[in-house]
């Protein structure tokens, strides 16, 4: 039988799913606010705002905040520049090793980030390299590429080329048209992939956890209090801090690419 | 010199865009260039330095790398202990694998088929939060979730559901003390942190098959399970393999989740750390590392065939 209602079954297993996938994201927020510091313990023995000031007083979470800050924003423009470029080749012609090129810059999110954070370590410490925040920067730039070009990718195929030879034909060059045709219309692609890849950024752990030294990133922290946990619930305020960190760039993105439909030449 | 152009030429901009015309491999070399350095360099070179160091060996008294290549270190990985860490982390991403894709389908079916409208972006904003929000955050919550004094247990109690909580635990293998301690448990979250990856692809397949074809399929009077099997599992199927990618790889890489969620037993990404940090063996951690890569070239290699990348 065909028919255009979804079965019982099928909404309830599809609504589970998504409740499944947020239920577990809420127990952050609750947690961040009980009054029990050493244990799991549920449900909390009380609620308390404490934890906010306690963690705003805490030395040790303000430098790993900024360099997360700072990591994030210098590989999303690094991202964006290689990102873009590579989409822009990638889009408009066939060439020969071009499905290479597509696998080369899906390989590091398609490969484990453990595989990713070893090899760079073995290339830093062959070539002797010292690890900073530019070693983390190179790991992260990387991984991001592919988050950039993919938005900017599926944004180039909904161009239609019409308007590229249009600015031409009126006496346009290259880089006029760039920048009065391309970059407005792919504008909003490349914003939303670069809110992306500041939040993958911003998140990433596995790889930083080999390339960083001594200086330790926001979720290294985290990651840290995990293991040895001192503060619970201040461990959960941070956490909110990251999810919010994360959260804004993602929704920004999903606005700036909801409906293409602004995309000159997207009706051929 | 050359032919005259229509408009005089206003710069060094009109002469490269001249030139850009005549020669567009030349615009595509620039465009190129930077990326394929910085992907070839860094990426590549430390793929390379890896699979170097690979065929490094240690010594055993001095433990210091000896930099003669030797087939030696893998000879190591097919040590007992070793190949259990290999096999149970293989095991584990095949188990997750198939848990994604049961848990995804109904999702990726629902929204590709009949969600509209505002339920449409509820669904679609449903799965990309959660697939972008941290992963420690998301980890950490299941940690507070499966503790021993945590939510579960709680409602195991509330419910008076106690006793099957302790039976499954009890179950040998896979049980343990708390089920934040068990495989149970570490299983759990490795489905629920990657399930987005395989959802969005499986929906981009489903989305795919034309409306007509189910048509068809019923006005031939296939039943729905048979509309199931016959037309949309074979026409899903390269999402699934797509979303399996990223299910299978991040599981076989993944070493956060196993040290915070489960037991103390070892995984490839855990072992891959622990060897290149305390244990300073960083050819055998080559080594190992270089197992998921030669498993993931193969995937990709049949994904290919498979036509699963165009659903990524």
């Amino acid at each position: 039988m065909h028919s255009d209602r979804a079965s019982f079954g099928l909404r309830f297993a599809a609504v589970t799913g998504l409740l499944f996938l947020h239920l577990p994201i809420l127990i952050i927020f609750l947690y961040a606010f009980t009054t029990e510091e050493k244990s799991y313990a549920f449900p909390p023995p009380g609620l308390t705002t404490e934890w906010f000031a306690v963690a705003w007083n805490r030395a040790d979470i303000w430098p790993p905040l900024y360099l997360s800050l700072w990591v994030a924003t210098v590989s999303t423009l690094l991202a964006m520049i290689l990102g873009t470029l590579v989409s822009a080749a990638m889009a408009q012609t066939r060439f020969f090793g071009r499905e290479q090129i597509s696998l080369l810059i899906l390989l590091p999110i398609a490969l484990p980030g453990v595989i990713t954070g070893m090899s760079l370590r073995s290339a830093f410490s062959i070539m002797d390299i010292p690890f900073s925040t530019l070693t983390i920067i190179l790991g992260h730039a990387t991984f991001c590429i592919v988050i950039v070009y993919n938005n900017a990718v599926a944004r180039f195929r909904r161009l239609s080329g019409g308007i590229l030879e249009a600015s031409a034909d009126l006496g346009a060059n290259s880089f006029q048209t760039f920048r009065h045709v391309l970059l407005p219309n792919l504008g909003s692609a490349l914003l939303a992939g670069g809110m992306l890849a500041f939040a993958l950024s911003f998140d990433e752990v596995i790889v930083t956890t080999f390339t960083a030294g001594q200086q330790s990133t926001l979720p290294i922290w985290m990651l840290q209090e995990l293991v040895r946990p001192r503060q619970r619930p201040v461990t959960n305020v941070v956490a909110i801090v990251v999810f919010v960190t994360t959260f804004i760039p993602i929704l920004i993105a999903y606005y700036l690419t909801r409906n293409g439909s602004e995309t000159a030449g997207a009706g051929k | 010199m050359t032919a005259p152009a229509i408009l005089p030429s206003r710069g060094i901009a009109d002469r490269l865009t001249a030139l850009f015309w005549r020669y567009p491999r030349v615009l595509l070399a620039l465009l190129l260039t930077p990326p394929l350095l910085w992907l070839g360099v860094v990426y590549l070179g430390s793929l390379a330095a890896l699979l170097l160091q690979s065929f490094y060996s240690i010594d055993e008294f001095s433990g210091m790398v000896k930099e003669e290549f030797t087939l030696k270190t893998y000879g190591e990985l097919l040590r007992a202990q070793n190949l259990d860490i290999i096999l149970r982390t293989l095991l584990m991403s095949a188990a997750v694998t198939v848990g994604c894709a049961l848990i995804a389908f109904p999702v990726a079916y629902y929204a590709a088929r009949f969600a509209r409208g505002r339920w449409k972006a509820v669904f679609y904003l449903g799965v990309m939060l959660p697939l972008w929000s941290s992963y420690l955050v998301k980890v950490y919550a299941w940690k507070l979730i499966l503790a021993k004094e945590g939510i579960i247990t709680w409602a195991a109690d509330a419910l008076h559901l106690s006793m099957v909580l302790n039976a499954v635990l009890a179950i040998p293998g896979i049980g343990g003390n708390s089920l934040s301690t068990s495989w149970i448990g570490t299983f759990l979250v490795f489905v629920y942190i990657w399930l987005p990856y395989m959802i969005l692809p499986m929906q981009a397949a489903l989305e795919r098959v034309p409306t007509s074809m189910l048509e068809a399929s019923a006005d031939l009077g296939a039943s729905r399970s048979q509309t199931f099997r016959t037309v949309i599992f074979p026409l899903a199927m390269p999402g699934i393999i797509a979303g399996s990618i990223f299910t299978f790889s991040l599981t076989m890489g993944d070493y956060i989740i196993p040290q915070i969620v489960g037991t103390s037993a070892r995984f490839i990404g855990l072992a891959v750390y622990q060897l290149q940090g305390t244990a300073g063996n960083i050819p055998l951690a080559a080594a190992f590392a270089v197992v998921p890569i030669v498993i993931m070239l193969i995937y990709l290699t049949i994904a290919k065939r498979q036509g699963a990348f165009d659903a990524l």
